[in-house]
């Protein structure tokens, strides 16, 4: 079942995503963009709506606006135009904003099982605080507003109803936002504003085709709000529907401290944009050269990623989906299997996103770049562990040495006499010599508590220096005590 | 032809206060200047593209480099009302 939701009724979820493009400037001029400066240091004649200025796109918003809709799958429209977006408010001097309606740039994509409906370009508004007590909208005495954010180019991309849960939502905002981080062309920085995510909620009858009523949740700052304020918004749906009620179209805001869903505008301000094609900018129809150019840039990206590394490499699901939305722990993983040409995918992964990972949190998670561990040096490891030169636990001991002091495995391995006990005859005595001198619990496993072989485990692991294989010294330890 | 309402719930999209008599005059006005272009009408375009643009040109673009900026003194210059650097304004209401 759905979270939230009794076995009956089904979520149709879609979402709209707002995406800050890191050009060096604004959409419609040279004014740089910037982010947390003093208030309006980067405004133009332009931003500000001063009579008379003509726009001009920015070259490189488009390029990195059709590098997102290729990555998304799109159809990148041949001729697509400019409309102006009426609305009066003042984050928004010109009364308009510049957006695109009946023909976006791109339509009709696929991101991992949820079509795009459409992703366009269009301006950021200016930023408001409004002063007063609680910092809120109402009772705020005034508003102060800055035009840094004036004109900051935005793709926005809508996808079609096609999400089921709160939490599929959240998966899909994330895997969203890792493959247009890995484009390159935005710091997709939730809670700095660079993506911004709205979410169109309705129910249904479970098997129905039909779409309820939708309510818009609107500006969740982070993909955990996103799936809180969803899983909140369908039980109130729920409730509603189970109680007679109906559910009316709004907008609200979900509050993450209280958990609330607050209405934002009411329905008599239904939208109304009286959208005119934009009359100062020409038509945009990106030519072979820009698209092909765009499509050589484009890196494989997580979704790829993540299929390949399961399909062809054979790494596990999970290290495989981590390590797609992780570009610099695939890259470290590359360079490991080119180091090591038989290292296995597998055992490579399993190192590096498992114990690696492990010893990173421990040193408090610092970059790859600032623990002296290179690709090479934990590929080498990996291997000598894969064709059980060393134990496990010896790999394990190595490893926080290479973390802490970056020694070199291998030739540790050599200089300390690490390498794995190979010789069973020689494990075989020290097996003798545990069980002779561990009467007690041995006595206790002949007598059935097979719990009782781990003291003798640890005693002839400690007398090996750990150099034993655990399975190994498992399997003579049963045969020296009659359990086969 | 414009109604009356039609004049009002434009009015409170741009946030204009009319007056009853200007709510009466602009219907008038603009029903007639909605009359005079609907004239265009008896133009046939049977099969003539719509057409957004006059001229034929596309992609004017220009590249990411920064231009001239104003200095926030300049940017502020004509506001009738500022506070720490920003335009101040009257407090937004949510309801028209």
């Amino acid at each position: 079942m759905t979270e939230g939701l009794p076995d009956d009724l089904e979520a149709v979820i879609g979402l709209e995503i707002h995406v800050q493009l890191s050009t060096e400037t604004k959409m419609f001029c040279g004014c740089r963009l910037s982010f947390g400066d003093p208030p309006n240091t980067h405004t133009c004649p332009v931003c500000l709506a001063h009579p008379g200025v003509l726009p001009v796109p920015n070259r490189r918003a488009i390029e990195y606006a059709i590098q997102i809709a290729l990555a998304l799958g799109c159809e990148i429209a041949p001729n697509s135009i400019f409309h102006r977006k009426n609305y009066f408010y003042p984050d928004n001097p010109k009364a308009y904003q510049i957006s695109q309606y009946d023909v976006p740039l791109a339509s009709a994509g696929e991101l991992a099982d949820v079509r795009i409906h459409r992703a366009h370009l269009e301006e950021d508004a200016a930023k408001m605080v409004h002063i007063g007590e609680s910092g809120r909208i109402q009772g705020s005495s005034g508003s102060l507003v800055d035009f840094n954010r004036a004109g900051t180019p935005l793709v926005e991309i809508v996808t079609e109803p096609d999400i089921r849960s709160a939490s599929e939502a959240r998966e899909w905002g994330q895997l969203l936002r890792e493959t247009v981080r890995q484009l390159g062309v935005s710091d997709v920085n939730m809670e700095e504003g660079s993506l911004r995510c709205d979410a169109n909620v309705s129910i249904r009858p479970r098997g129905s085709s039909e779409l309820g009523t939708k309510t818009e949740l609107k500006n969740m700052n982070s993909f955990r709000f996103l799936e809180k304020g969803i899983t909140a918004e369908l039980e109130r749906q729920a409730g509603l529907v189970a109680s007679g009620e109906r559910v009316v179209q709004e907008t609200l805001h979900f509050d993450p401290g209280t958990g609330a869903l607050h209405p934002l505008r009411s329905k008599e301000e239904a939208h109304d944009y009286r959208y005119l094609p934009e009359p100062d900018l020409v038509p945009l129809a990106p030519d072979s050269e820009m698209l092909e150019q765009a499509r050589k840039t484009l890196p494989e990206l997580p979704e790829a990623k993540a299929t390949r590394y399961r399909d062809e490499l054979g790494i596990p699901e999970a290290p495989a989906e981590l390590l797609s939305v992780r570009a610099e722990l695939a890259a470290f993983l590359e360079a490991m299997l080119v180091a090591e040409p038989d290292l296995e995918p597998r055992v490579a992964a399993n190192w590096l996103t498992g114990e690696f990972a492990a010893e990173l949190r421990r040193k408090g998670d610092p970059e790859l770049g600032e623990v002296p561990v290179e690709a090479a040096a934990l590929a080498s490891l990996a291997s000598m562990a894969q064709a059980k030169k060393i134990s496990h636990g010896t790999a394990k001991d190595l490893l926080t040495r290479m973390v802490d002091d970056g020694i070199d495995p291998v030739a540790v391995v050599t200089e300390e006499d690490l390498g794995q006990l190979s010789d069973s005859s020689e494990l075989e005595a020290i097996v003798e010599k545990v069980v002779e001198e561990n009467p007690g619990p041995a006595e206790e496993v002949r007598a059935g508590n097979e719990k009782a072989i781990g003291a003798l485990v640890g005693a002839v692991m400690k007398e090996t220096g750990g150099r034993a294989d655990g399975g190994e010294v498992n399997r003579i330890l049963r045969q020296a005590l009659g359990l086969g | 032809m414009i109604d009356r309402d039609q004049v009002v719930h434009v009015a409170r999209l741009a946030r204009l206060e009319l007056g009853e008599d200007e709510v009466g005059a602009l219907a008038d006005e603009l029903s007639s200047i909605l009359d005079h272009v609907d004239r265009l009408l008896a133009v046939d375009t049977e099969g003539v593209e719509p057409t957004t643009h006059v001229v034929p040109l596309e992609n004017v673009l220009r590249d990411d480099v920064p231009g001239e900026e104003l200095t926030p003194e300049q940017a502020l210059a004509s506001a009738p009302s500022t506070e720490d650097g920003a335009f101040l304004v009257p407090s937004p209401k949510t309801e028209g």
